[in-house]
Order: C-alpha cells, then structure tokens, then sequence
C-alpha cells in the first residue's frame, strides 16, 4: 500500500488561567475556597505546552499547519490566551463562562476539548496540555480525553520527536526511577511535564500581534456543555503551623526526650 | 570582594543601645579605635578596620521597635536586616521605600550610615527625605535620642543628617525610624533592548512622559554588563534573535494602584513606542507573570553578582550627567588599552550599567587580579573624568577607605575644611571609624 499524502498537522493547546505560583494562598474566612483576588498567570504546565508547540512548528516548519489555544474560564482568561498568542499561537478559542463560578471539573473540561475538537474543520492531529494546573492538582483531564476520544496518550512528556511522514512521535516519559519512551501514533494527546521545555519570553513586537490575532468566543451552552459540579467541596482549611523545635545541652537530655515522646531503640 | 581585609582580634555584639554606650565610653577612655559594623555589605571598605579597631557589630540588636500601619512610621534597632523588615510590613501593605541587591545581608543602620541608595530611589527618594529620625551613640557615649516619628519638625538643626551618609564616622546608629511607603497594588517590567545608546534619553523622556506617576525604575545595563548576567545565570536570557544588534538594554518598572490602569499605560507607551518610523527600540520582553518579572529584575540585579564571578572588579560609581554615561566608559576601555592593560592576565571588560533615573553610572572594570599596573591606570584618571563633569566620585557607595584620597574631586576644600571640624566636635579623639570618609 502507498502512503498517503503528508498531511498538515493542527496542533490544539488548551490553557487554564490559575493563581500565580509565586503567590502566597490563603484560604478565605468561609473556608470555602481560597483567596481568588490574586495575582493570576498561565498555568505554568500549559506554559511549557504552548512552548513545545511553538517549537515543534519551529523544527518542522510548514509540516505544522496552525497551533490554536482554547481556555475555559471567566472574562479575565482573555489574558491567558493573548500569552499563548504572543508566544505564537495562530488562534484561540475562549469558552466563557461567568466570573466567580467555580472552575469546571476535569470530566467537563475533557468533554468541552471533544466536543470542541469535533467542531474543527481540517481535524486535531495532536493536544498539547499541562499534566496538570497547579490550583487543583487533579491531573486527569488529558487522560479523560483521551479515553473519551480513544486516541493514543503520552502522559508526563519530557521529549517530544514527531516522524510527520509516518504519522508517529516518539515521546520520552518521566517515570519513577527514569524515563520510559514510548513510540505512539497520531492523533496524540501529550500531557506536559517539568523537564520538555523552558517557555520563552514574550517579545514585545509579538505581543502587538498577539493583539490582532482571533479569538473566537463560545458559551458552554454552545457546546451542550453544563458545568454543574459533581464534587462538593466541604470544606477548605490551612495546614496546620509547624512548631519550631527546641534545642538540648547534652545527649542526655535528647535520649530523655525521645523516650518521653515515645521512641524506642529498635 | 576579597579586596579588604581587616587587621582585627575582637568583636563585640552588643544587644542594646546601653551596651553601645558602655563599649563606646570605654573606648573612648582608652583610645581604641572603633568600627561599627552592620551586614558588612559595603563596597568600599567603610566596615572594615584599617588596623586594630574593634569591631562594633549591630547584628545583635535586630528587633522591630514600633510600626503604625496608618502612617506607616517604623521604627526598628540597626541591625535588623532589610529583608527581615520587608517582611515584617508586608502583611500590613507597606514596603520599605529603599531596595538594593544586597537587602538579604544589608542592615538598616548601615542603610542609613552610608545613605544607600538602591533601586527605588527613584520613587521614594533619598533615605535624607525618609529617615524621620535616628538614636544615636556619640563616641564619648552619650545616646543622642532623636528617633520621633514626625513628618514635619522645623526646630533647629536637623542634627540626624549629619548621621546620614557619614559612614560611622561621627558616631553608632543604633535605631532608626523610617517612613515606608503603601505598597504598590500593581508592579510590571519590561526590558527594551536598544540599537545604540543614544537612544537611551530620548526613551527616557518619553517613558517619564506617559508612564507619569507609576514609573518606578529606569535602569540602564550595557551590552557587556547584559552578556555577563546571562553568562553567569543571572535571570532567564532573551532569544538570541531579540538580543542581536542590541547596543545596551534598559529595564522599565511600574508600580502602581491599579492593574488595569497601569497595564493600559504601559501598552499605550510600547505601542508608541513601537508603531513609529524609526523606532527607538529593536524590541523587548514584558513580564506575563510574577516568575518573568523577577527574571527579568534579575537580569539587572544579578550583574553585581556575575562581575564577581567573572574576575575581581574595580568598581566605580558615579554621578555624571546622562548624556556621558557611554563616553565614560568607552574613554575607560581605550585609556586602559592606550596603557597595554586590556586583555589576557590583565583587564577583561569594561562594562557600566546603572540607575539613569539618578544619573548614577556603576563604571565596573574586571580584571584577572588587582594589579598596582591597573589601578594606577584607573586612579585618579576615573576621577579626573567625573571631575570635568563636576560629577559625584561615589554616588550611592560612599567613600569608606577606599575613596578617602579622591574626595577633593567632588568636595571644595572649604567643604571638606568644614567636615573636619564637625568631625573634630563630634570625635575629638578619632575613635570612631578612623581613616574613613576623612583622611
């Protein structure tokens, strides 16, 4: 059998905007949630996702067709997405939805990324998203995706090497202990970790364009989407304080302590 | 820096004002010879015995004494660290009005002894206009309370000046109080990188134009200086692309109200900037989050630390007028050259970079090793220059042990007559910090 034509890869990068990582959280005085009145950045995972896209077009040039962010989040979000697309996204796609509802759960977000890819004309090759957003911690959303599109999934990626003409990309894992490669075919979701890039600086000429650059606008009714929680969250409250610990004149005195304190030679 | 080194066997750590008065009324019985010593950060040897002195070092007296979070008035002991003090008001939304590389080891005493300068001088001004007033111990001993916390005080000589910038030579600070300023809701930076240095007033004047009020730092790093803070991994580079053909960078910061407002001017000015025929800028990066602009700070902060790393520096800093910035440290570079000391074994770059707002260039030269060759090239050839500027041979580092010889430079002789004898009412004996500031 020949192969088939080459075909031009579209590269889909969803962003989530979260509280900064060098932000200091508190837990607000209802102990519902935390204090959102924060500085707020791209999550730093989808950074370096939007980053391994950008350079994947940069090593495979006009292989790569368009690289496009979506976002899911309140009005403020916009911001997130003019990053991406002065760190040389194409396009973008912003699902809006009110400012102070909760942030979707990642079976939601895995569902709006299906339904938004079906609606792509020219198709999705490859998803480029964080392992995770570093507000939640939940981690699952690039796996829900791909089970719920039954598409190939290299999670934790730190190297990416992507064969257009085979329709393969060889990915490298972190994995307890080391790496583990695996060699998947297209279409792909790649979950992003640490060690794949270091993102780049915005420039400023690139930031003017980002300006001009589209940003389509989507409701979640617009996809059938509704964003009611599964979860209920009862309640959120601050690790305790850590004491500070106390100094001893002698060996004496430790052993004395540590046997008050219950700890037995073995 | 390697480059002083004391000759003392004893210090003392006292934990109160009291104590400074014991230690100083005894030595000034005995005619010992004092230094009072704060983070030991100083660039030109002011905490540094030149002989046998005793060591006073304030690290001791280190606690936060009062702070009113509605006029924001602190008062604290010396030798708290200017870090520890940052902290210590931020819950309450203040932040301190002085900022410098060295705020994690520096002590406010020594802040204010040596009237440092930093990189919020631009917005808040000198430590003159925000200490509010001082306790100090006079070399007989005697504690000069004059540590109120108010704003305005019109009675008689403001005695707590004399204290400020003279380098521990009239007596010890031992508590200082000091207005803080609210702290900005908003801060962003960008770096610009610029094809020629002549571009760099022009830039001034208009971003001191439409950034108005929020602009709270223009600061000028040459070529050389940027390679070097990027050679030792100071900051995050920018892409190579983005740095080509760039003469000199210069790092704009906004502290503002409002995030919105400021971020509206600050994209207003780069689109102006930007959008015009022959620009003034090649390009530039604008901090997206709190990582890059810390990065980006870095970039400026970190080339003290990367001349370190690179060799041992001559460091000079100069008050000269903004339009010779350049030519002094070209003229710099060539008369080393003229004299054979620009190259291997000898002097490896000559590099300024600098606070513009101030008028305030750091002239570094590094070497491979401190040679009495280079240093006589530089001295007093660097002085004569500033001279001929009618500059400032040491703008915000003082003049310590190092520059003690050059003061004729920048002060007349009726001047320096006059701070002899201040120097003589105050210290009769010369006990305190001898071989300093005076010679």
């Amino acid at each position: 059998m020949r192969p088939s034509a080459v075909r031009l890869l579209n590269i889909l990068v969803p962003v989530k905007r979260a509280v900064d990582y060098g932000v200091k959280i508190r837990v607000n005085p209802q102990q519902t949630g935390i204090d959102l009145n924060v500085k707020h950045s791209m999550n730093p995972f989808d950074e370096i996702a939007v980053e391994e896209a950008v350079r994947i077009r940069e090593r495979l040039k006009d292989s790569v067709k368009s690289i496009k962010a979506v976002t899911i989040g309140p009005p403020k979000s916009i911001e997130t997405l003019r990053t991406a697309l002065a760190m040389g996204a194409d396009s973008s796609i912003h699902v809006e939805i009110p400012e102070g509802s909760p942030s979707p759960e990642p079976l939601a977000v895995a569902k709006t990324l299906q339904a938004l890819i079906k609606k792509q004309e020219g198709g999705v090759d490859i998803v480029i998203l964080g392992k995770q957003s570093i507000d939640d911690d939940l981690g699952m959303t690039g796996q829900m995706l791909a089970g719920l599109l039954g598409w190939s999934q290299a999670t934790f990626a730190s190297k990416v090497d992507i064969d257009v003409a085979k329709k393969e990309v060889l990915v490298t894992r972190e994995i307890d202990g080391g790496g583990e490669e695996i060699r998947c075919s297209l279409p792909l979701i790649i979950t992003t970790d640490l060690r794949l890039n270091e993102p780049r600086y915005a420039s400023l000429p690139n930031i003017m364009k980002a300006k001009k650059k589209p940003v389509e606008k989507l409701t979640p009714a617009d996809l059938g989407m509704d964003y009611t929680p599964l979860y209920e969250t009862l309640k959120v409250t601050e690790p305790p304080q850590r004491v500070g610990g106390g100094k001893v004149e002698n060996v004496d005195e430790l052993i004395t302590k540590l046997k008050d304190a219950g700890i037995a030679a073995v | 820096m390697g480059k002083y080194r004391g000759g003392s066997t004893t210090v003392l750590k006292p934990k109160t004002t009291q104590q400074v008065s014991q230690i100083m009324k005894w030595c000034n019985e005995k005619r010992i010879g004092v230094v009072p010593q704060g983070g030991n950060t100083g660039l030109v040897g002011g905490s540094v015995p030149i002989r046998d002195e005793v060591i006073v070092s304030l690290s001791n007296l280190n606690s936060v004494r009062s702070f009113d979070p509605i006029s924001g008035i602190l008062v604290a002991d010396a030798g708290c660290i200017l870090q520890s003090l940052t902290d210590y008001i931020a819950p309450h939304n203040h932040i301190m009005p002085i900022d410098l590389g060295a705020k994690g080891s520096c002590q406010i005493g020594g802040n204010v002894a040596t009237n440092a300068g930093g990189l919020r001088l631009l917005r808040y001004g000198s430590l003159h206009g925000t200490v509010l007033g001082l306790e100090v111990v006079l070399p007989d001993g005697t504690v000069l309370d004059q540590l109120t916390t108010l704003r305005k005080d019109n009675t008689g000589y403001d005695l707590k000046q004399l204290f400020i910038g003279a380098e521990g030579t009239l007596g010890v600070i031992t508590g200082v109080s000091i207005l803080t300023p609210p702290a900005p809701q908003a801060s962003n930076n960008v770096i610009l990188a610029l094809p020629s240095f002549d571009n760099v007033l022009p830039l001034y004047k208009i971003v001191k134009r439409q950034l108005s009020e929020i602009l709270s730092a223009f600061e000028f790093i040459d070529r050389t200086s940027y390679d070097l803070a990027v050679k030792h991994g100071q900051g995050r580079a920018l892409s190579e692309d983005e740095v080509a053909g760039a003469e000199c960078f210069v790092l704009v910061e906004t502290s503002g109200g409002k995030r919105e407002h400021d971020e509206e001017k600050l994209n207003n000015l780069l689109e102006s900037l930007l959008e015009v025929d022959t620009p003034l800028i090649n390009t530039g990066v604008l901090s997206q989050s709190p990582a890059q602009f810390s990065s980006l700070w870095a970039l400026r902060e970190g080339v003290t630390e990367a001349v370190s790393k690179e060799g041992k520096p001559y460091k000079y800093d100069i008050s000269v007028p903004l339009s010779s910035f350049k030519t002094v440290v070209d003229a710099t570079r060539e008369h080393l050259r003229s004299k054979g000391l620009l190259g291997d074994g000898a002097v490896k770059h000559v590099l300024g970079y600098g606070h513009v707002g101030d008028g305030n260039l750091h002239l570094n030269i590094v070497a491979d090793s401190y040679t009495p060759e280079i240093q006589t090239a530089l001295e007093p050839f660097i002085f004569e220059i500033v001279a001929s500027y009618r500059g400032s041979i040491s703008a915000e580092h003082g003049i310590g042990a190092m520059k003690t010889h050059a003061l004729h430079y920048s002060k007349s002789d009726v001047s320096i007559a006059l701070m002899k004898k201040i120097k003589m009412l105050f210290d009769p004996h010369n006990i305190m910090n001898p071989g300093k500031v005076l010679e």
